[in-house]
């Protein structure tokens, strides 16, 4: 089973514009996660420039024991977060669908405020809907993808 | 740089965007009475769009980051102008350092049924709403341009012609200060 555990947004300027757990209670208060995404936005830059390869766009993937977190950055600047239990696949799918899912329902919404906070209930219920189709998605994945998955994994 | 394949977006019927458009510009004029503020208006309100809408394409065309302003124009012509108006411009009459460039257009359906009367000839940008979304999209992207209209079918000139100038090319979004 791929669980997704938590989306965050972090706008251009570092600031957490969205977050939304999806198994169970939140592990983190909204200080916490505030400082964390500020702080991720720091990292994200400084490896960017630290990284010895031309043109290296900062962290894309942090693995540890107990979840993956990965990271998109759109040409724009805003970071997607997503934590997830280790080894999920197909992940950055996932995250550009909801990319593409904030283009239509944040940005399009003409009482959003660019930058600001995403207060839009339907944002969340495309996002409700993007993680829980996220195993069909695994589904209809390419064959040969698949087994070099199931043979990384066993 | 062969064109890639346009995303599935939903269609809607070109008039009514069209007629929208086109009150939308009847009411400015009748709001402000002054063909210049009604111009920046205009400039104004695609600015607004542009910001918000480069995400859209970025996301649907699946685009990665540009390397030069001269890739960048090739996509809001070639790219971005089929994607959400159906009609593609093309980029010509580069200057030598390639700072700016001409979008010719055949077809422009935000004037579809536009005749304009004399009086608003001269001064009047119709579809000056396209050159602020391209600024305000390109700017989403680190790089200033200036848009103007130079050519207008409705002003008798043979085609649209939208003159692009690239003012700064910032490189990086963070606002990194080397103060040694």
């Amino acid at each position: 089973m791929s669980l997704i555990y938590s989306l965050y947004v972090i706008n251009k300027s570092g600031g957490l514009i969205f977050s939304r757990d999806f198994e169970g209670a939140s592990r983190l208060d909204l200080n916490d996660s505030l400082r964390l995404a500020s702080i991720w936005h720091s990292l994200h830059a400084i490896a960017g420039q630290l990284s010895p390869a031309h043109g290296c766009g900062g962290i894309e993937l942090l693995s540890a024991e107990s979840f993956d977190l990965h990271c998109f950055t759109s040409p724009t600047g805003t970071k997607f977060l997503l934590l997830v239990e280790p080894q999920c696949p197909q992940v950055p799918a996932l995250l550009g669908r909801i990319y593409e899912l904030y283009a239509d329902f944040v940005l399009k919404n003409p009482f959003y405020e660019v930058e600001q906070v995403i207060k839009c209930e339907l944002f969340d219920q495309a996002v409700d809907t993007a993680v829980r189709r996220y195993p069909l998605m695994l589904l209809s994945q390419p064959a040969g993808q698949g087994q070099m998955l199931a043979a990384g994994l066993s | 740089m062969p064109p890639r394949p346009l995303p599935q977006l939903e269609q809607i019927n070109a008039e009514i965007f069209t007629l929208t458009y086109g009150s939308i510009v009847r009411q400015l004029i009748a709001d402000f009475e002054d063909l210049d503020e009604v111009n920046k208006q205009l400039d104004q309100m695609g600015y607004n769009i542009g910001v918000r809408l480069v995400d859209e394409f970025l996301a649907k065309s699946k685009m990665g980051r540009c390397s030069s302003f001269r890739e960048a124009a090739e996509v809001v012509g070639r790219q971005a102008f089929p994607m959400f108006l159906n009609v593609a411009a093309n980029v010509t009459n580069w200057n030598t350092d390639g700072t700016e460039c001409s979008l010719i257009l055949a077809d422009n359906p935000l004037a579809d049924f536009v005749e304009l009367p004399e009086e608003y000839k001269g001064e009047l940008r119709y579809s000056g709403l396209l050159c602020g979304v391209i600024r305000g999209a390109l700017e989403m992207v680190n790089m200033d341009v200036d848009a103007r209209f130079v050519q207008d079918m409705l002003r008798g000139d043979e085609v649209y012609e939208i003159r692009l100038r690239l003012k700064e090319h910032r490189a990086e979004a963070f606002p990194f200060k080397d103060d040694d």
